[in-house]
């Protein structure tokens, strides 16, 4: 091969591989800019980042020497929040051993374990499959959940935001995940009202008043810990339940002991939309859940984001059982609420800022604004409509190769079938 | 006098005198026409369809942008339903003095979309241990099972999958066991029965499953508990099928002379013609080698699919249809030449190894090949209420890598396609002269996010109206919900 060429391709693989300190200088000129945050929507617009992050937003700006992208006009946002998942703990569902985000000490033996300290993140695998295949459809975070389970307890543990750049460790302060409600009640004794006989409990042996080494105690050490941090206002405690009389208590509950609280799921949330918007809780919900999937969800509705935000709710979107190979149907679950009464740029809030100001990284990330990281989506159209695609993907500025194990499939057996099988790469003899 | 005797002897002539009477009527008869086809004894049905579509004037929609399923768009035309029928599509049509005229301007019109792949009604909500009714995970071979003894129709799914213009669907057997037993087609109408809601005229069909299910589930309970165990299951069953197939082949009714002797009406009886007890089980794997019930084979992986092909072959079935199929697109070419139709999803992938080579383009590869059969199918109760939603995203996807599919295409992965699978084809999912006017008013391009069903009508019914509150059926279980006692009703939207 030419030296010229080889060196030129050299630096290319270099700098695909440097570190995000090195971020990218670029100019995205003539978008649609949904800022997501104050501005609003900005038309015919240029977005000039710099190192990394968004040093400018406006209409003829120029930079010399930097790339150029011509957006003709379409829709740019920031990169999207994928709901809460296992992206990265998950790589096939059903194969246990690739699966990491609930613990079950207890499984064997049927047991409780309480372990508020578990900690998903330390499991998180950046070079997992999934992780492509959700950011070239314009998923740029999420918040990798702990879930409850049998042989656990109701406390599913803790995880946190992580960027879907490759980079291994999360950003962000830990969020602790709870289950409530007629779901998790196999866990507490049949009954949801155990729930509340168990985190009482708990915070007993927090506040010192029950002894570690006591029979029934349900806590290490580090669990005390972990949740006196939670119990002092020090994180946010993810609470997933649906029931309305559940959620009265869970507000009720956290009022009484300064916790702050998010609710996911909440499909009866909007019976109760004056309360959360009183009391600050932001809701995640599943914009598509609109049938009583069992006894807790009877009161379930398409509108619930439209009538919890038109209370003054923060309203941000996950999906239900914690989907993760599909995480970018949540921009579908958005388009949906939008469908059903939500106001669209509360359709995109639910995407990006909301999460972002929930789970404590706003600094950085959830609008498109001066200063903050150029994780954007360039679309092919309105970004909340299933007839629109992702066309094009940055982390820092940096494109990133819209490319996922999926794709290669697809091209794979696109193309004409040849002399040699499909297993052989194209264009060989 | 011997009473008894004389008056058995004078019974015995006087009935003789009357059944003498009855063999030159038939004679007659069978002299007026052929002798008509026997339903075959594997699909006779006890439990037949009482549905009745709901009288209604004739309707007139004018003026919409309509998709008629048979690959045509037309713009500014209209469509008259009568008498449950689609009378006529076309520009500025005529029609009777008391027809309803519906504005369409603005709007767009499909057949109604039909949903091959449904668990509504045997796996209802609410989720409960009660309803847990779609697998009969007692034995791997269930072919005796019809999924239509398990549905229940206040299954509030029906009606939120009606609001998203499903006109018709099949609700078949969970995927736990090798054969599941029989699925059903069913209108998509409100009713007290499922007898209520059965397409009448529609063949059964049957459920099968390769793959990972049927080994999991029973793995650990006499097998199969391997791939090779799953194959060697189906030939079991198929073998045991041919063999009572040889035996009980129905015979044509012939009109036999009767003599003075003879009770009855003189066609065979079942009894005679099996030459023994029914076995349900037979009956369904029979109908299936005789093409009497569409096969539909739950199966992921494409080298599985071609295994259940020559799995056919080997007992001569035809499968009419692989479900999930996710990865179809390998063998896209088979597919077609086979005439099999692939029920798959826009973007489900990775919750099961089998499902980990997934692609958001199959649904466009698999319809890209001449005489593809490629259809939408949603296996889920929310799935079911937005498949215009999901063949969106396949145009999208296609579109990327510079696949057009206009729309008129692409309405039938969920119209004609399906209907095709269910062997309905010449009675619904497309709007032709004849056919039953199952039909759906949308607000708009049906392929997007924001597109509703404005009206959904079902053999000229006008079942569901977004804007009418009296032709919303609420079913019985959500009557009644979430009284709070302060003016705020829960309830399905």
């Amino acid at each position: 091969m030419n030296r010229r060429i080889r060196n030129t391709a050299m630096t290319l693989v270099l700098c695909a591989l440097a570190p995000t300190a090195f971020g990218q200088t670029l100019l995205i000129r003539n978008a649609t800019v949904h800022t997501a945050g104050a501005q609003g929507t900005l038309r015919e617009t240029d977005v000039l980042v710099r190192d990394g992050a968004i040093a400018a937003i406006g209409r003829g700006l120029s930079a010399s020497g930097v790339d150029v992208v011509d957006a003709q006009g379409k829709p740019l946002t920031p990169a999207m929040f994928g709901g809460i998942t296992a992206i990265g703990l998950e790589e096939v569902g059903l194969e246990d051993p690739t699966t990491d985000q609930s613990l079950a000490l207890g499984a064997q033996t049927k047991q409780m374990t309480v372990r508020p300290e578990f900690d998903v993140t330390v499991a998180y695998n950046p070079a997992s499959s999934l992780l492509p295949v959700a950011r070239i459809d314009g998923i740029g975070f999420t918040l990798l959940g702990a879930d409850a389970t049998a042989g656990g307890s109701m406390i599913g543990g803790q995880g946190a935001v992580v960027r879907l750049d490759g980079s291994a460790d999360p950003i962000g302060p830990k969020v602790l995940f709870v289950q409530l409600g007629g779901r998790g009640a196999n866990l507490t004794g049949n009954t949801r009202a155990g729930q509340w006989m168990l985190l009482d409990q708990m915070i007993d042996e927090v506040r010192g008043r029950m002894p570690q080494n006591a029979p029934m105690a349900l806590l290490t050490t580090a669990g005390r810990e972990t949740m006196a941090r939670y119990l002092g206002g020090g994180g946010r405690i993810m609470v997933e339940v649906h029931r309305a009389a559940d959620i009265r208590q869970v507000l009720r509950w956290s009022q009484r002991h300064g916790v702050r609280i998010a609710i996911s799921g909440g499909a009866e949330a909007w019976t109760l939309a004056p309360q959360l918007a009183a009391a600050k809780v932001p809701v995640f919900v599943d914009p598509l859940v609109n049938l009583p999937g069992d006894f807790d969800q009877i009161g379930a509705t398409l509108e619930n984001a439209a009538r919890l935000r038109a209370a003054g709710v923060q309203v941000g979107f996950t999906q239900s059982d914690r989907a993760s190979h599909n995480a970018r149907k949540v921009r579908q679950a958005a388009g949906n609420a939008v469908a059903n009464g939500l106001a669209w740029d509360d359709g995109l809030a639910g995407l990006t800022r909301v999460p972002a100001e929930v789970l404590g990284i706003a600094d950085k990330l959830g609008t498109i604004a001066v200063g903050k990281r150029a994780d954007l989506v360039l679309w092919s159209g309105d970004p909340l409509d299933v007839a629109s695609v992702a066309t094009q993907v940055w982390f820092d500025g940096r494109a990133i190769p819209m490319r996922s194990r999926q794709t290669d499939l697809r091209d794979r057996y696109l193309r004409a079938a040849g002399d040699l099988p499909r297993a052989y790469p194209a264009g060989g003899h | 006098m011997h009473r008894p005797f004389f008056t058995a002897l004078v019974a015995t002539a006087l009935s003789a005198a009357l059944l003498a009477a009855q063999p030159p009527a038939l004679a007659q008869e069978a002299a007026q026409k052929p002798a008509a086809k026997p339903v075959s004894r594997f699909i006779q049905d006890p439990y037949p369809s009482t549905y009745k579509p709901i009288a209604s004037p004739p309707v007139l929609i004018q003026g919409a942008t309509v998709l008629t399923g048979t690959g045509t768009r037309l713009d500014g035309a209209d469509v008259l339903m009568q008498g449950g029928k689609i009378v006529a599509v076309g520009a500025d049509l005529d029609a009777p003095a008391d027809a309803l005229r519906v504005d369409g301007r603005g709007r767009w019109v499909t057949p109604g979309i039909i949903d091959v792949h449904s668990h509504l009604g045997v796996y209802p909500s609410p989720g409960a241990r009660a309803h847990q009714d779609g697998n009969e995970s007692t034995s791997p071979t269930t072919p005796n099972v019809w999924a239509e003894h398990s549905i229940w129709p206040q299954d509030p799914g029906f009606a939120t999958a009606l609001a998203g213009g499903v006109t018709a669907l099949q609700i078949l057997p969970g995927s736990a066991n090798l054969i599941g037993g029989r699925g059903v087609t069913l209108k998509n109408v409100a009713g007290a029965s499922y007898q209520a809601m059965k397409f009448p005229g529609a063949p059964w069909g049957l459920k099968m499953a390769c793959g990972e299910n049927p080994k999991r589930v029973y793995g650990e309970r006499g097998g199969p508990s391997t791939r090779m165990g799953n194959i060697a299951g189906y030939r079991a069953a198929f073998i045991d099928a041919s063999e009572y197939l040889k035996k009980h082949r129905p015979k044509q009714v012939t009109v036999q002379k009767k003599r003075w002797w003879q009770s009855g009406s003189g066609s065979t009886d079942s009894d005679k013609d099996s030459g023994g007890k029914r076995d349900l089980k037979m009956d369904t794997l029979a109908g299936a080698i005789n093409g009497e019930i569409m096969v539909h084979i739950h199966c992921y992986r494409a080298d599985e699919m071609t295994t259940m092909i020559d799995l056919s072959k080997e007992f001569g079935f035809k499968i009419s249809a692989f479900h999930h199929g996710v990865e179809a697109y390998k063998i896209a070419d088979k597919l077609a030449a086979e005439k099999i139709c692939g029920a798959l999803w826009a973007d489900w992938w990775g919750f099961k190894l089998e499902a980990y080579d997934g692609i958001q383009e199959n649904i466009a590869l698999v319809d890209r090949v001449q005489n593809g059969c490629a259809i939408v199918h949603s296996d889920s109760e929310e799935g079911i209420q937005r498949l215009n939603q999901e063949a969106a995203k396949v145009i999208a996807h296609a579109q990327r890598i510079g696949m057009e599919i206009p729309p008129e295409r692409a309405v039938r992965w969920l119209t004609a396609n399906p209907a095709k699978s269910l062997g309905i084809l010449d009675k619904t999912g497309t709007l032709e002269p004849g056919k039953m006017a199952d039909v759906v008013l949308w607000n708009g391009n049906p392929f997007s996010v924001y597109a509703k069903a404005d009206q959904v009508y079902i053999d000229g019914a006008r079942v569901y109206d977004r804007n009418d509150k009296s032709r919303q059926p609420v079913s019985d279980f959500m009557l009644g919900q979430g009284m709070l006692g302060q003016g705020m009703e829960g309830g399905v939207q």
